[in-house]
């Protein structure tokens, strides 16, 4: 469904530096079995974040008040394995607008795009700036441009480009999406699938 | 004339147009629900107002949510409950075929596709699950999409995806005794590991992939996901033809051999180029099994876990907290380690072929006092084949308890779940964290690696314990 334009954010980071953090971490399937869309956030990263009892975990991010925002700034290959959206759905739901990581799984980054999350992929070199900074002050601020494609680091101005197709960029800038496009077409669809 | 590869040659032929600057609207032949990924899609037509363009094209059956035991009662957790039957609602709503619970053809979504010949060369398939790849060992275009391209798939039979790039797997030579698709696959992921295909379709090649059976080569293909690719194929050939001929949804008669002719045409040209190419040999690979929490974590099982050594930072930091998840420590020999549960099913490895190979190598003896040992058919159809072949009986003798069809303990959703702090030998796709429950040590491996730890109780090498 449609979703919250996207122009220029402006936030605070959280850092998550785990490597290959597949969506069964990001959310644990047992936590699938609702038929709507509302309340993943609550079970976002649940068992790293909750032990057993449901205690929160002192020593994660998400527990820690030190650090809020909307960008989560990620350690490579983030979101291996399981398609389920609900992984971005748990993300955007818990407050992020932004993911930020040197590496992306594909199915992923295609749901992200899909519900108006945005991925945003960095070199590894910039990954660690920003880490850095963050560690550093857990105030600092990073702004995501998306028609620049640009993303700032405030405190130094240090930046990087980064790429999103221009047909996926009008659509996060509109809060369009796919299926918008796809009825407009319905008529060429239908010709196709004659032929077929 | 322009060399394609068999990739190409699907995907061109499904591009309804391209976006400048863009994806791809890209028609999709078949299309498989099941309970978990499909209700918010069917909740977001009906807030748009709009319907089911081809129902015929989407076939549904209930799998990931619903329990091995007592299937023809009432599922008594009420979210998987409501989960099962909004499916059967929305099949009925829009007159989509649902292969339900109990019913002759029941059972996990990858497996009764290619079962009831539904799976064919050449097309294209998606589900909203990203083992959807299994379907490629028959020549098709197959992968897992989420929920938003769910609902664009009943709405226009088309989703918007950008062309992946091409790679190439060749694997030739002989693959030695106890060697099995499972060990090509694990050894293969071990190699390029757990991201080294992202961004890629693969087309796997070469003689010892040719010589493996459909269901060996759907093992294969439905584990590309786990090295990043979006999908994996298989070129098909006459092992893919004598499979499907019969199958209930198969062409028959002139159709039949209309639709042989055209498959024989699908196959990379000689001189097709791919954006990168793998070459392993069959000799090369022994039986496998994982150590850590991403399937990209897998040794031979005679070798020992990695030492820490040329690891730094983040990566050295990432692999000891999954060690530490595991129990191990980096150096030691794998082998000889106890285990408390061994799994046979899903959607990598719960066909008949697999139960045939757990049950030849247990015959006549007795699992290990250690061990609880569950088997997961794949479908209702390898269930009643299990109990026709003798199988089941033999499994039991053994003390394998056989449960009813489902995805059960690969994913845990329903209550076939491992014990935190357990240790399971799977042979399932995934080992990362609370995969087969909260807290849970999952190791993948072959069914023939299973059988060996089901009778020791320990990692074992089968062909030394046979």
């Amino acid at each position: 469904m449609a979703y919250d334009k996207f122009n220029i954010l402006t936030s605070t980071v959280v850092p998550l530096p785990a490597e290959n953090v597949d969506t069964d971490q990001i959310i644990p399937a047992r936590f699938l079995k609702a038929t709507e869309r509302e309340g993943f956030g609550d079970n976002l990263f649940r068992d790293w974040r909750y032990d057993v009892e449901g205690n929160p975990k002192k020593d994660f991010v998400l527990n820690d008040p030190t650090y809020s925002g909307k960008i989560l700034l990620s350690g490579k290959n983030f979101g291996s394995g399981s398609s389920r959206e609900h992984a971005v759905w748990a993300i955007y739901d818990y407050g992020f607008r932004a993911v930020v990581s040197s590496f992306f799984a594909d199915i992923f980054k295609n749901n992200c795009l899909n519900i108006g999350v945005l991925p945003v992929t960095i070199s590894p070199e910039f990954a660690e700036v920003l880490f850095k900074a963050v560690d550093a002050d857990p105030k600092t601020e990073v702004e995501i441009d998306i028609d620049k494609q640009k993303i700032t680091l405030l405190s130094t101005g240090a930046s990087e480009s980064f790429d999103i197709n221009s047909y996926k960029k009008e659509n996060m800038k509109n809060g369009f999406d796919d299926i918008d496009y796809l009825l407009n077409i319905k008529d060429e669809i239908a010709a196709f699938a004659e032929n077929r | 004339m322009e060399k394609n590869t068999l990739f190409d040659k699907i995907w061109d032929s499904h591009v309804v147009r391209s976006v400048p600057n863009g994806p791809d609207v890209f028609f999709i032949d078949k299309h498989f629900i099941h309970e978990v990924t499909s209700p918010v899609a069917f909740l977001n037509l009906e807030k748009r107002g709009i319907g089911v363009l081809h129902p015929d094209r989407t076939v549904g059956t209930p799998d990931h949510n619903v329990p091995t035991v007592d299937q023809d009662k009432t599922i008594k957790d009420k979210l998987s409950r409501m989960q099962v039957e909004k499916l059967r609602e929305n099949c009925k709503k829009y007159g989509i075929e649902l292969h339900d619970l109990g019913s002759d053809h029941h059972g996990i979504v990858h497996v009764i596709g290619p079962e009831l010949g539904i799976t064919q060369p050449g097309m294209t398939i998606v589900c909203g699950d990203s083992h959807t790849s299994t379907h490629g060992a028959f020549g098709a275009i197959a992968f897992g999409i989420g929920t938003s391209e769910v609902e664009m798939v009943l709405a226009t039979q088309c989703i918007m995806q950008t062309k992946a790039k091409k790679m190439r797997i060749t694997v030739d030579g002989e693959l030695g005794a106890g060697v099995t698709s499972k060990d090509i696959i694990l050894y293969i992921i071990a190699k390029i590991s757990a991201a080294g295909a992202t961004g890629y379709f693969v087309e796997y090649a070469g003689s010892a992939i040719r010589s493996l059976s459909m269901e060996a080569r759907m093992t294969i293909c439905n584990m590309s996901i786990e090295m990043g690719a979006r999908g994996g194929l298989i070129a098909p050939d006459e092992t893919t033809f004598a499979y499907l001929k019969g199958k209930q949804y198969a062409p028959k008669g002139e159709a039949w051999d209309k639709a042989v002719a055209y498959w024989k045409t699908l196959k990379t040209d000689e001189g097709a180029v791919f954006d990168k190419e793998y070459a392993f040999d069959a000799a090369d690979i022994e039986p496998m099994i994982t150590y850590g929490t991403n399937p990209g974590m897998g040794i031979k099982i005679k070798g020992n876990i990695p030492t820490t050594e040329g690891m730094e930072g983040s990566n050295k930091i990432s692999y000891l907290k999954s060690l530490e998840y595991m129990g191990f420590a980096p150096g030691e020999p794998i082998k000889g380690k106890k285990v408390d549960y061994v799994f046979v099913g899903s959607c990598t490895n719960g066909r008949i072929e697999d139960i045939r190979s757990v049950a030849a190598f247990v015959k006549g003896k007795q699992k290990a006092a250690n061990i609880t040992a569950w088997i997961v058919p794949g479908s209702r159809e390898v269930e009643k084949m299990a109990h026709e072949e003798g199988l089941v009986k033999i499994l039991e003798d053994a003390g394998f308890e056989l449960r009813q069809p489902g995805c059960s303990a690969c994913l845990a959703m329903n209550d076939d779940k491992i014990p935190s702090g357990k240790y399971a030998v799977s042979t399932s796709n995934r080992n990362f964290e609370g995969r087969q429950g909260p807290g849970a040590r999952t190791l993948l491996a072959s069914p023939l690696t299973v059988a060996a730890v089901a009778v020791t109780g320990v990692i074992a090498d089968p062909r030394e314990v046979f």
